[in-house]
């Protein structure tokens, strides 16, 4: 780890390595931005537009967790085996979410 | 050279190396993040297939009235914000919370890259932002429980059947018994979805307290690394993440 640096600073007498936030703060930016256009299309689009509402939201949302994901979490950073084992189960849950949402429209309707 | 390969795979299933590079807390912080995030899509899920088999709201929203008859329209329950009593702020305060949600996670990726350079008075600061973050999430959500507890100003009229007997009553607020705002399960998922997440925000804090006061006794000093700080810290993220589900399955759809 302590190769990645080459800037130091003096703090209590000890040396320590200069903070390399930039991208930290990037990412910060790019998830409230998201957010605040998330809250532009939800006043600004006239609500007949429903399921294209619900489709930007969605995509947005996949968006930020994608960031959360791998800067935040640093999940891009770890082995292709560890990012899979954690991505691959998601399936299940995309399945779940179409089987369920059908299933409510259908108890609606009869 | 020959033997020292033969041996080193023997050394791998030994348990002397970690599987994808990943250390065992790490791993199994992961794994149990991925069980997490099934207990949450089950709850949001479940939410979608109750929604729709309610009937939705058919007019314009500026006409919206509450009514137990169709689901409710999530920014017209979510309008009041503490101190403008009276306002009509659709999600404002909702989008507040998810704020300071989003920046104690910024915080607590500051206090990693901080453990990384093992800067011990970066990570106790980072760390007191994040955990000032998480107690601040956590009393603005009980301000929006209190608030949806108590209800509006005007009541909704609700017809009930009680002992078979249709009985017409007022009601403010809502309960797991009673909700004003909408269909009863609205008010049962609402508790259910924001508690649930409320419970991690608030085992979240009392394990970053604990990490916190770890770093600053010098444990990780000590042991010459702060990878206790980056597991809280996966947790924490987690806990941002599902937020932001909650946040557009919940209050924006």
């Amino acid at each position: 780890m302590a190769s990645e640096y080459n800037e130091f600073i003096e703090k209590d007498g000890k040396m320590v390595a200069k903070p390399q936030t930039k991208a930290i703060w990037k990412t910060f930016w790019i998830l409230l931005i998201i957010t605040v256009l998330e809250f532009v299309v939800a006043f600004s689009l006239p609500h007949h537009y429903h399921i294209l509402k619900v489709a930007i939201f969605v995509g947005m949302t996949l968006i930020k967790a994608a960031y959360i994901m791998g800067d935040f979490m640093h999940l891009s950073q770890e082995t292709k085996g560890l990012f899979w084992t954690i991505l691959v189960p998601i399936v299940f849950i995309a399945w779940l979410v179409l089987a369920l949402l059908l299933e409510g429209g259908f108890i609606a309707t009869y | 050279m020959a033997t020292h390969a033969a041996a080193e795979p023997k050394q791998l299933w030994l348990g002397g190396a970690e599987p994808m590079k990943a250390s065992y807390g790490k791993l199994m912080m992961w794994i149990f993040l991925v069980s997490d995030a099934f207990t949450f899509s089950g709850l949001l899920i479940a939410y979608g297939l109750v929604r729709y088999s309610h009937p939705a709201f058919e007019g314009v929203p500026a006409e919206f009235v509450f009514s137990t008859e169709y689901w409710p329209v999530p920014e017209k329950v979510f309008e009041a914000v503490p101190f403008f009593h009276g306002y009509q702020l659709p999600l404002v305060f909702v989008g507040i919370m998810t704020f300071i949600l989003i920046f104690s996670s910024v915080t607590m990726v500051l206090a990693v890259e901080a453990g990384h350079r093992n800067d011990k008075a970066d990570v106790e600061k980072w760390m007191l932002w994040t955990i000032l973050g998480g107690i601040t999430f956590l009393g603005s959500q009980a301000w929006e429980w209190g608030h949806f507890i108590t209800g509006t100003d005007k009541p909704t009229i609700v017809t009930d059947i009680i002992n078979g007997v249709q009985v017409t009553k007022e009601v403010f607020g809502a309960n797991l018994h009673v909700n004003q705002y909408g269909p009863q399960p609205f008010a049962d998922f609402f508790f259910f979805i924001t508690g649930f997440h409320g419970t991690h925000v608030t085992s979240g804090v009392i394990l970053n307290i604990i990490i916190f006061f770890n770093v600053c006794m010098g444990l990780y000093e000590r042991r010459g690394h702060y990878e206790m700080v980056e597991k809280v810290g996966l947790y924490w993220h987690f806990v941002d993440l599902v937020w932001v589900f909650v946040f557009t399955f919940f209050y924006l759809v």
